[in-house]
């Protein structure tokens, strides 16, 4: 006989599932008691949101599902931030969730929280499992969808009694059959022979890649694609990272927060390739007059992204691999026309940025572009949300690293979690936070994390005594009335950290910022690197 | 336009409530809504009228689609389906005025399915349109109360909505 928290943790084990993230309470005890016996390493977050941002940073750099773990009711509650984070950035999430007793359900017992109903709008799709007997074949859907087609979260509500019940025997089924369920991967051959034949008519044609592009692991093939075909990239914010930033094709991050640069080069071009992007209203604004200026060709494995927010010529359903593949084997050596070339090669030169700086603060962008260079080409920066994200956004320099964070829910506090999941899935990685005053305080708890399972996690905080990008829009937008984004008395990072048992030193230059970074990118200790910045620095230029 | 759009979809519990709440949420609207289990017990058919432009359908269709125990959508073509909605009226009726409501029910075959001393009950299962007219009719004489499910559709001839 086998109870159903044994067969959690086998079903775990056969997806080759070695760390989750949680916090347990009464009703997943039954899960926790198994999973203690087994090799499976569970990181104790300090909030269950936690747990949930913890797994997107895993799912990232493992690019397989990360597992997180919460009790019923609150604990449950607490990790819709988390997933609703995921859904919106397509992350592979698995969320178990321990549930009152069958015969409680609907009864409003301790603790009951109706989480599938409330994760409903969040969710990929959800469980609740009502025998024992079905868990492994809902574990092997969930994990089927949450990594399968457009990657997102998948809930499994698992009552207690449907722990402690005991059955036969396990066995994990080796398919998954879900009739409802059938991603289309493949990319219709037509019209990818339409597209194609559309790139070789085109004068200025432009790629726009998303984080689709790295969630299926397509990034080199469209590198390779845009070099044979010389034509330029641009990525949205989820999608920093498909080119290294300083490749000659690549003009940067398009949108409100973007390159001018990559945005003139959008408003230039009369074909743009989108790849793996929603094309939200943060990276194309008006999309009516993209329409009217550029023929688009959308590729995109969710057929509900395509025609969404804009209007579409050529829609291509499928895997961003086998579209990139078919791409590369039908363009016959075209080449863009020298003219586009010069045009973004000037557009490239034409918008260099100039910083202003202020003395006495350390200048972000400077920093973190000197940065790039200070760490391993294969380092990971997990930015968190506001200025610092769009500082981190325009100015680390990637090379063959990774950029995690959050571009479609924006989820202040995203940072450090992700960093300890990142850190956890990719042991050997620089794992490098940058984030500002007001997030690090949303996640700040995480440090203990951090110290307990003694992670090589190095945080830079950007202190600039203010929620510094609504300040901004206040500045712009409300008359410089600064309701609530000012954050004066604030504690002393460098004691709070220190207390927490990790390192740190507040700077106030680039030169004193940088000597630290060098000091301490080698050693294996966390630490918290607080960085004085000017209130009136820009988000951007 | 008004669409009308049959659903199968896998025969669990939930499932109306994660369709009805996507409408909801992402603001389609539902003119009608009728579901229940068809010939193979493990689907159930939903059929939802709605209005909106072709750009508002075809989001609905892929949304649709994209709710995993969604197994299939498709948009039935004007002129080409049948509809039927069923109506239980009650009117006020006074016995002077009980045989003009009869006749009205003969006329378009409507059916008297109760009759008390101040009410007449007639069941009628039509189009939507022809509903209308029915009450239309019945309205002068008073209409108690109304009872009517969603719109049930089905294509004609040999076409048809299997999984
Ligand atoms: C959970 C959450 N609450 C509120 C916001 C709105 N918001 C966006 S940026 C921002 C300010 C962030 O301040 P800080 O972390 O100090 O970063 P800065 O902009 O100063 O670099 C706020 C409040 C959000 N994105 N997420
Ligand atoms: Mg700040």
């Amino acid at each position: 006989m086998i109870s159903g928290a044994d067969i959690m943790v086998k079903c775990l084990q056969a997806e080759g599932i070695d760390v989750v993230f949680g916090y347990p309470g009464a009703t997943i005890c039954p899960f926790y008691d198994s999973l203690y016996d087994s090799d499976i390493k569970h990181i104790l977050v300090r909030q269950e949101q936690n747990a949930a941002h913890a797994a997107s940073g895993y799912a990232r750099a493992k690019m397989k599902p990360g597992v997180c773990i919460a009790t019923s009711g609150p604990g449950a509650t607490n990790l819709i931030t988390g997933i609703a984070t995921a859904y919106m950035d397509s992350i592979p999430i698995i969320a178990i969730t321990g549930q009152v007793r069958s015969d409680l359900l609907g009864s409003d017992s301790f603790q009951e929280a109706d989480i599938t109903g409330a994760c409903e709008p969040f969710t990929k799709h959800s469980y609740l499992v009502k025998k024992t007997e079905d868990l492994p074949r809902v574990f092997k859907e969930a994990f089927h969808i949450a990594s399968t087609g457009r990657p997102g979260p998948v809930l499994i509500d698992i009552p207690m009694d449907i722990q402690t019940n005991e059955i036969e025997s396990f066995e994990y089924p080796d398919s998954v059959n879900i009739r409802s369920y059938k991603p289309n991967t493949k990319g219709h051959t037509v019209q990818v022979k339409r597209a194609v034949e559309m790139i070789k008519k085109a004068k200025r044609p432009i790629i726009v890649s998303g984080g689709g592009v790295l969630s299926s692991g397509a990034k080199l093939k469209l590198r390779k694609f845009a070099e044979m075909t010389q034509i330029p990239v641009l990525s949205t914010m989820m999608g920093i990272g498909v080119m290294p930033s300083d490749h000659p094709l690549y003009l940067g991050m398009l949108g409100t927060h973007g390159r001018q640069c990559a945005n003139e080069a959008l408003h230039s071009t009369d074909l743009a390739i989108v790849c793996g992007a929603r094309l939200g209203d943060r990276a194309i604004a008006a999309p009516n007059q993209m329409e009217k200026r550029a023929k688009i060709i959308h590729i995109d494995i969710d057929p509900a992204e395509i025609g969404k927010n804009v209007k579409v010529d050529i829609p291509i359903v499928g895997d961003m691999n086998n579209v990139l593949k078919s791409f590369i084997e039908e363009i016959d050596g075209f080449k863009i026309n020298d003219e586009w070339d010069e045009k973004v090669k000037d557009l490239k030169a034409h918008f260099q940025s100039k910083i202003s700086t202020f003395d006495g603060y350390v200048e972000p962008r400077t920093l973190i572009g000197k940065l790039s260079s200070m760490l391993k080409a294969k380092a990971i920066l997990c930015a968190d949300v506001g200025q610092n994200q769009i500082w981190c956004a325009n100015n680390f320099r990637i090379r063959e690293g990774r950029f995690f964070t959050t571009g479609g829910m924006g989820t202040m506090g995203y940072s450090i979690p992700a960093a300890i999941g990142a850190k956890l899935g990719l042991k050997k990685r620089d794992v490098v936070v940058v984030c500002g005053d007001g997030s690090f305080q949303m996640s700040l708890n995480e440090l203990s994390t951090i110290k307990q399972n003694h992670l090589n996690i190095k945080i830079i905080v950007m202190r600039n005594y203010r929620l510094g990008m609504v300040r901004e829009l206040q500045d712009n937008n409300y008359n410089g009335r600064h309701a609530a984004t000012i954050l004066n008395e604030e504690p002393d990072i460098v004691a709070l950290s220190k207390a927490y048992g990790i390192d740190s030193v507040e700077v106030s230059s680039n030169e004193d910022a940088e000597k630290y970074i060098s000091r301490i990118v080698d050693n294996d200790e966390p630490f918290v690197l607080v960085c004085r910045v000017h209130p009136d620095t820009p988000s951007i230029l | 336009m008004k669409y009308t759009l049959s659903i199968l979809v896998e025969n669990q519990a939930g499932v109306l409530s994660k369709i009805s709440g996507m409408f909801s949420r992402r603001g389609f609207n539902i003119d009608s809504l009728a579901v229940g289990v068809t010939y193979d017990p493990t689907v159930s058919r939903i059929t939802v009228v709605t209005r909106g432009d072709e750009y508002v359908v075809e989001q609905i269709e892929k949304q649709l689609n994209k709710c995993i125990p969604v197994i299939k959508v498709k948009r039935l073509v004007e002129g080409e389906f049948i509809s039927r909605e069923l109506i239980l009226i009650k009117v006020h009726c006074a016995a002077a005025k009980r045989f003009e409501i009869i006749k009205i029910a003969e006329l378009t075959g409507a059916k008297v399915v109760d009759v008390a001393n101040t009410t007449i009950t007639l069941e009628y299962c039509e189009t939507a349109e022809k509903i209308q007219t029915l009450t239309d009719l019945l309205k002068p004489y008073g209409i108690r109360e109304i009872v009517r499910t969603g719109t049930i559709a089905i294509d004609k001839g040999k076409a048809e909505v299997t999984i």
